[in-house]
């Protein structure tokens, strides 16, 4: 995994990484204050192949040289590595558990939630964040979400994230304050899921 | 852990790599004006930013000696760069000081170097003259530090 890489086959980051990183970073805190809202990021890197224009922003505003990240194994046979190991700085992590971010480029290729560190009662900060690229995000339809930052419910439709997603986001609320948060990414679009959400079917 | 990254982040395939790196270096030490005027007979070409210069703080390590421990011998300000050519070569350059503009025409030179069409020109225009500039520079420190050599005798002490 830290094999060399070819430098020929990076694309661009941010063009402007300072002003970029904080507009995106309010972006995401957008998202997280208000679970379940579709929220567009402005983003003006060149994502590599398979990465999505939103998950791509948010991982070049959060990584750094002190962060592990995981990708899915499509994504790790591919330039999204160098990618972000040239424009963050930040080191692969091979084994989910160890990883402070996570990318998984479809819902399929996404593991169980209890693979990923969820922090412990002392430092339930040191849980992991995942990236899911989704095929869709609607707003008004589908599960029904609930909890800090939503009035009373809210309505999301995720493609490819079923029933098996929805038990294992059931556990992982009931294990506040461990946990890990999420977000859903699908073009330009993120959603925060964080886990004080609850999400039913 | 940051290491292993640091460690092969620049890597490219081992045929050239060591010819590469010393031209790098060769670029990195040579002066700005020489940079100017050799690639300033370049026909341009049109590149993308991989990352805009920057300018940081690097530390130095070093060794007393040759089994000394290592220690952190002092900081230095270093500027870094890497950007692409349209038809695909990549260019690094991290050169001492707060030159932006140093550095971007180092990245530009080792990209142009690694481009067939280029390669020969850049060779003779920068990369030669940059060379025997730093071998005049040694050359003359070299000469400067002669004139004033001392040479130490050690006499045996006449018995008695």
């Amino acid at each position: 995994m830290n094999a060399g890489f070819d430098l020929s086959r990076v694309s661009a980051g941010f063009a402007d990484p300072s002003i970029a990183s904080q507009a995106v970073f309010r972006d995401i805190l957008e998202a997280l204050s208000h679970p379940g809202q579709l929220v567009g990021v402005i983003a003006s890197a060149k994502a590599p192949v398979g990465v999505h224009a939103a998950s791509c922003a948010l991982l070049l505003a959060m990584l750094d040289q002190d962060t592990l990240l995981w990708v899915s194994p499509s994504l790790a046979a591919r330039d999204a590595p160098g990618y972000f190991r040239f424009h963050t700085g930040c080191t692969m992590a091979a084994d989910p558990a160890a990883a402070d971010f996570a990318l998984a480029a479809s819902p399929a290729e996404l593991p169980p939630l209890d693979a990923f560190a969820a922090g412990s009662e002392a430092y339930p900060d040191r849980s992991a964040t995942l990236v899911v690229q989704v095929p869709s995000l609607e707003a008004g339809q589908g599960w029904t979400l609930s909890g800090p930052g939503i009035r009373s419910t809210r309505r999301l439709a995720a493609g490819g994230l079923g029933a098996e997603f929805v038990a294992q986001w059931a556990q992982n609320h009931k294990a506040f304050p461990c946990g890990i948060d999420l977000f859903l990414a699908c073009g330009t679009l993120l959603v925060g899921l964080p886990r004080t959400t609850r999400v039913e079917a | 852990m940051s290491k292993s990254a640091s460690d092969s982040l620049h890597a490219v395939d081992s045929a050239g790599h060591a010819e590469r790196q010393s031209w790098i270096g060769v670029l990195a030490r040579t002066d700005l004006a020489l940079l100017e005027t050799g690639l300033a007979g370049i026909a341009p070409q049109a590149f993308e930013w991989l990352r805009k210069p920057e300018t940081g703080l690097v530390m130095v390590r070093a060794r007393a000696g040759g089994t000394g421990t290592r220690f952190n011998f002092g900081e230095m300000t270093v500027t870094r760069c890497a950007l692409r050519l349209a038809d695909g070569a990549a260019g690094v350059a991290y050169v001492q000081g707060r030159s932006h503009r140093k550095a971007q025409l180092a990245a530009l030179a080792d990209a142009l170097l690694q481009t067939d069409s280029s390669a020969a020109a850049v060779r003779s225009a920068v990369l030669l003259p940059a060379e025997r500039a730093l071998a005049d520079a040694a050359g003359r420190m070299q000469r400067r530090a002669q004139a004033t050599r001392v040479e130490f005798f050690t006499v045996a002490r006449e018995a008695g």
